[in-house]
């Protein structure tokens, strides 16, 4: 079976589900099927994303207290096919070979999910983040519940436009939705429009998230 | 009558609104055009004599199929194109513009030198919308009308939208995506007796009835419509082909020139093939409507009775009466759209979604939403619009695997959501941490 379905002829972007994708989409590993009765079942648990966006994930995550290693990891998604492939694919990644320390599993970047998974098409790129999102809310509440509070990661956002109140955090999510340069980030945001100042910051931040995410 | 060809297929194909397969009688008419009878209608000699009098053939019967003049008939690529005529074609003939881009014209003066206005819905098909967008940048003012819960069209709301400087109103006879049939005579009288009242030529009436060529009365005075866009690909017919109705008399600026082809308005050499094929079409499609549509109606009813039986929190998007007889649309929760098609998809069901996932702009369906349904429903909408070759065991075969493949999304999937709730809505309303997801679709709401 040919892994590319389809190619978009103009932009040649490319459209397709490989066999990996659609053996997680079809039988996803590490699915929650009912939830917990008991709260304290699981050592920690988190959510990302809204029904209003088409996609949401849950997480529920145990730990090997002895060696922080991470013992199970189940979830949920509400969303497309690459969404349900990419959680599923992460859960494994992080389970498997006896579980990857929490530290190392917060690692765990969007694009090795998608190397793993045998690529995703760029407009698909969302549904990888979020696994990742979920992941380290979930760690965050791990973290929260023994009382690690220095471990916590929070990411806050930082404005970089002050005029437009635009956030690096606003840069990372056009450069997800395929934005490539300064210019497809401005039809976006219409960020350094009248503040050429911080242009170079925006032109850095676009190649520090498409390093990220596309590198 | 069903199909052969199409029941030769193992898949269940529900995508008519999308695009239907070529009729083999059409197939048949357009054989003679692609080698023998090849020549271009423009020539003197034989061959081109041969082509124009097949033409003129062509044109009668299209002309007659909908109660007008060979001459009212202007043949185009496709329904896309004929929006973009009638509807950039109206505005440039009374606000001139330089181009089709739209650059004003200052040594031309108008009949509306400002203001001119428009009206159309929030749920026409995107080849009406777009072009309507594009005319808000360029200075003309235009109302999207309300469509109610059931996408139905109020006449009233039109009648009350009417201002003396409205040229135009566009209002498609059904949706392409609920099939809710739009009450098209009612508005053409309001907008007569509006002219008539007004001693005015203007407002112009033009209607999309592409979805509804198959299954409606298309005669334009019963409708009172000056323009209407009708193409081949949804009639079992070409792709690639369609016409634009344009009642004598009314003026409109054509948006293609060049050799100067359909009356000057739409340049380009005939492609005599594709009309042959559109004209068959049509005659076959006007001819069968009412059977077609007595045979369909009964399966869509029985379609969406026993979806609502088997699956629970499913609504339907429309009004369960007023639709096309082949349209099914209805949203079912705690599912997204995309992975519900790809899942079918493996069991050889063919639908679509109105999911923001399979969009190219990551928006979910603007029509869902302009029936003031939250965005939980838009990305949860699937439509299933049946054609010739569908018969009861293709339903019943999709009746057996949708509810298995919803109930296993729905074990895939942590939401829960309620079929009244009032909470759910708004796309801002992320739940995540640090990731921020502004609204999607900002033009609609």
């Amino acid at each position: 079976m040919k892994d590319i379905d389809v190619i978009n002829q103009y932009t040649g972007e490319k459209w397709y589900y490989s066999n990996i994708v659609k053996e997680h989409f079809f039988n996803p590993r590490n699915l929650l099927w009912e939830r917990p009765e008991n709260e304290n079942e699981y050592d920690a648990h988190g959510m990302v994303g809204s029904p209003a966006c088409g996609d949401m994930m849950e997480m529920w995550l145990k730990v090997d207290k002895a060696t922080e290693r991470v013992k199970d990891l189940k979830w949920k998604t509400f969303g497309c096919a690459s969404a349900i492939a990419a959680t599923s694919m992460f859960s494994v990644m992080v389970t498997e070979n006896g579980g990857l320390p929490i530290d190392g599993a917060l690692k765990v970047r969007p694009q090795d999910v998608m190397l793993r998974l045998g690529g995703l098409p760029n407009r698909k790129i969302h549904c990888s983040v979020l696994a990742d999102k979920a992941f380290q809310k979930t760690a965050n509440d791990y973290f929260r519940r023994c009382g690690k509070f220095d471990k916590i990661i929070v990411e806050g956002a930082r404005v970089v436009d002050a005029r437009l109140n635009i956030t690096d955090k606003d840069i990372e999510e056009a450069v997800l939705e395929g934005a490539q340069n300064l210019e497809d980030v401005q039809k976006k945001l219409k960020v350094g429009i009248g503040s050429p100042e911080i242009i170079t910051e925006v032109e850095q931040l676009i190649r520090f998230y498409k390093d990220k995410y596309y590198g | 009558m069903p199909n052969n060809e199409i029941a030769k297929m193992k898949r269940v194909y529900l995508d008519h609104a999308a695009t239907t397969p070529l009729d083999v009688r059409v197939k048949n008419a357009m054989e003679p055009f692609w080698r023998e009878d090849f020549g271009n209608a423009g020539g003197l000699y034989e061959e081109g004599r041969l082509a124009k009098n097949f033409l003129s053939q062509f044109r009668e019967t299209i002309a007659k199929l909908i109660g007008a003049r060979a001459d009212e008939i202007i043949f185009t690529s496709g329904g896309t194109e004929s929006d973009n005529l009638a509807i950039f074609g109206v505005a440039a003939a009374i606000a001139p513009r330089s181009s089709t881009l739209g650059v004003e014209s200052p040594k031309t003066p108008s009949v509306f030198p400002r203001g001119a206005h428009i009206i159309t819905t929030k749920f026409e098909h995107h080849a009406v919308l777009e072009p309507c967008q594009q005319l808000v940048k360029e200075g003309f003012d235009v109302t999207f009308l309300d469509v109610g819960e059931y996408g139905l069209i109020n006449s009233e709301d039109v009648r009350k939208a009417l201002r003396p400087e409205t040229i135009l109103v566009s209002i498609m006879y059904a949706n392409n995506e609920i099939g809710t049939i739009q009450p098209i005579a009612e508005i053409g009288k309001i907008i007569k007796e509006f002219r008539e009242l007004k001693r005015k030529s203007y407002p112009l009436f033009h209607t999309d009835a592409c979805q509804a060529a198959g299954y409606l009365d298309l005669t334009v005075n019963n409708l009172g419509v000056d323009l209407m866009t009708i193409n081949g690909s949804k009639i079992y017919g070409p792709k690639g082909i369609g016409f634009l109705y344009k009642r004598a008399g009314v003026k409109i600026k054509p948006q293609i020139i060049g050799g100067g082809q359909e009356m000057r308005m739409r340049s380009g050499t005939e492609p005599m093939a594709l009309i042959a094929g559109l004209a068959m079409a049509l005659e076959i499609v006007q001819a069968e409507k009412e059977s077609e549509s007595n045979r369909l109606a009964p399966l869509r009813d029985y379609f969406i009775e026993q979806l609502m039986n088997k699956i629970p929190k499913v609504v339907l998007n429309g009004h369960p009466a007023k639709r096309l007889p082949n349209n099914v649309n209805i949203s079912i929760l705690d599912i997204e759209g995309e992975a519900l098609v790809l899942y079918l998809d493996a069991k050889g069901i063919s639908f679509s979604t109105g999911s923001a996932c399979t969009s190219e702009s990551l928006e979910p369906s603007h029509v869902i939403l302009a029936l003031g349904k939250p965005y939980e429903f838009a990305h949860a909408s699937m439509r299933f619009t049946m054609g010739r070759g569908t018969v009861k065991e293709n339903l019943d075969y999709v009746l057996g695997e949708l509810p298995n493949a919803v109930e296993w999304l729905r074990k895939v999937s942590p939401l829960n959501l309620e079929l009244g709730a009032k909470t759910m809505s708004h796309p801002e309303a992320f739940a995540g941490e640090n990731l921020r997801v502004k609204a999607r679709s900002k033009s609609y709401k």
